[in-house]
């Protein structure tokens, strides 16, 4: 039976660990090819890398800590952040990522996601999704809103209908993040997940709002999920991969325990 | 020197990597008079099956491939490598394939059902691969480890008693062949963790009979 992925997210800000609190406040918590290998170690089913600032010469930088993580893990791992052109997918892939994510600049030129799916495969191409709780209208009838730039600006677009434009246009996964559960280690947007998750036929991974297994446990079912991100938990060292597995895997949950 | 066939399917990189992390010393490339002097070659690839066999085809790689598997030489195919292997794919109505194994690469059905769910297609993600016998390309490998996949389409072989491994997705399909001197996987052993390195490993080692 196919399992369902815990995937660690690791923000990255001028070649160094950060962890976003609702997006603002980051703090430097380390190197995160030395976070990745941890990781890979203690049982990482793929690695999720956020490059927060991806000004031009930084993102130099981010393609340095790309080539030296896929020297290092061997298990798939994705980039996202700032990723508007081909040409910066094909930089990604070449440096060794095996996915890219595309958010912001997918939202303003959908094509990006029906060209990037052409050159390097649908497997390669994840859109990244955050969304918003608003009141359920004409225009947003799902009740979820698609923000861009960090949750800055408002699209005016119905996060179930974007999802779906995005597995037509070829997009081979979607990470959908709720902007409302993020940093508050609440607990995933449930209703969100399901939502998005029945109705598309790629898979997706719940972001936002992690902060005990049992949330993890929820998301993975209820939630209808098929990978769930994990950030501060690990981070900060309150849970270990191995704990959270083992919990899921004791509630029936299908995980992947043979890693050593 | 293991060499890794370039036929511009996606990006081969990641198998060199690996190799790289084993200190097995490796080529990638395109060319047959480098491939030549290698022991053993992989030959991997993710994307479309028509564009890959045009490719080969534009290369001179078809038949060179055919002749290294006529000579008894070890190759390992990975993912798209694997269903090229086949006489033909279901991909794109019928594309054909190199032939060098009989069968047919098969599309997972859209309507597959798990537990009441839908499952996705792409198949993606880890999954475990019920090995049969014991071939010495997956010797050591902890039972029930589990091995990443991302893929649509399966391969088939005519003769089941091809299949070395077996995975479960809303159906059974064959997940690892093997005959004499050529092995061939669905999955990425590169990006398996582990168990995947230790395939690669054993390849490696491994000269070419599977009686070995």
């Amino acid at each position: 039976m196919l399992r369902k992925r815990i995937i660690p997210c690791l923000d990255v800000r001028a070649g160094k660990l950060t962890k976003g609190i609702k997006f603002k406040g980051n703090i430097d918590i380390g190197d995160p090819v030395e976070a990745a290998r941890q990781y890979y170690e203690q049982g990482a089913d793929e690695i999720v890398f956020y490059d927060i600032t991806a000004s031009s010469d930084q993102r130099q930088i981010m393609l340095d800590v790309v080539r030296r993580v896929a020297a290092t893990i061997f298990i798939p791992f994705s980039v996202g952040g700032g990723i508007r052109t081909l040409d910066d997918m094909r930089a990604v892939i070449l440096a060794g990522a095996e996915k890219v994510s595309v958010n912001s600049a997918a939202v303003q030129n959908p094509r990006l996601i029906a060209e990037g799916a052409k050159a390097f495969g649908s497997q390669c191409i994840v859109l990244g999704m955050d969304v918003k709780r608003v009141e359920a209208s004409a225009r947003i009838p799902s009740g979820y809103e698609i923000v861009i730039h960090g949750g800055r600006i408002d699209t005016g677009r119905d996060a179930l209908e974007w999802a779906r434009e995005a597995e037509r246009l070829g997009a081979g996964e979607i990470c959908l993040n709720s902007i409302d559960a993020d940093g508050t280690r609440d607990g995933y947007e449930i209703r969100l997940t399901s939502l998005i998750s029945g109705h598309v036929g790629i898979p997706v991974i719940a972001s936002g709002g992690a902060g005990t297994p049992e949330h993890l446990h929820d998301v993975l079912t209820r939630g209808r999920a098929d990978a769930a991100l994990i950030a501060s938990m690990v981070h900060y060292r309150t849970h270990t991969l191995a704990d959270i597995k083992a919990y899921l895997s004791g509630r029936g949950v299908p995980v992947r325990e043979h890693w050593t | 020197m293991i060499g890794i066939v370039d036929y511009r399917a996606g990006n081969l990189t990641s198998v060199a990597r690996a190799l790289e992390h084993l200190h097995e010393p490796c080529e990638v490339t395109d060319r047959p008079e480098v491939l030549d002097r290698a022991s053993h070659i992989i030959f991997p690839g993710v994307g479309a099956a028509a564009e890959a066999m045009a490719n080969l085809r534009r290369s001179g790689l078809d038949a060179w491939l055919k002749k290294w598997v006529q000579e008894g030489r070890p190759v390992l195919g990975i993912c798209l490598g694997t269903q090229v292997i086949l006489s033909e794919s279901e991909e794109d109505g019928t594309t054909p394939g190199l032939g060098i194994i009989p069968g047919v690469v098969k599309k997972f059905p859209g309507t597959l059902q798990a537990e009441g769910q839908r499952l996705k297609i792409p198949h993606m993600g880890w999954n475990t691969v019920d090995f049969q016998g014991d071939h010495p390309v997956f010797a050591g490998l902890p039972r029930a480890a589990e091995f990443y996949f991302v893929h649509s389409y399966y391969p088939a072989p005519m003769d089941e008693r091809l299949v070395v491994g077996w995975t479960r997705y809303g159906i059974r399909f064959c997940a690892a062949l093997a005959r004499d001197n050529l092995v061939a996987v669905q999955f990425h052993p590169e990006k398996s963790g582990r168990p995947g390195l230790r395939i690669l490993s054993n390849f490696c080692r491994w000269g070419g009979n599977d009686a070995a």
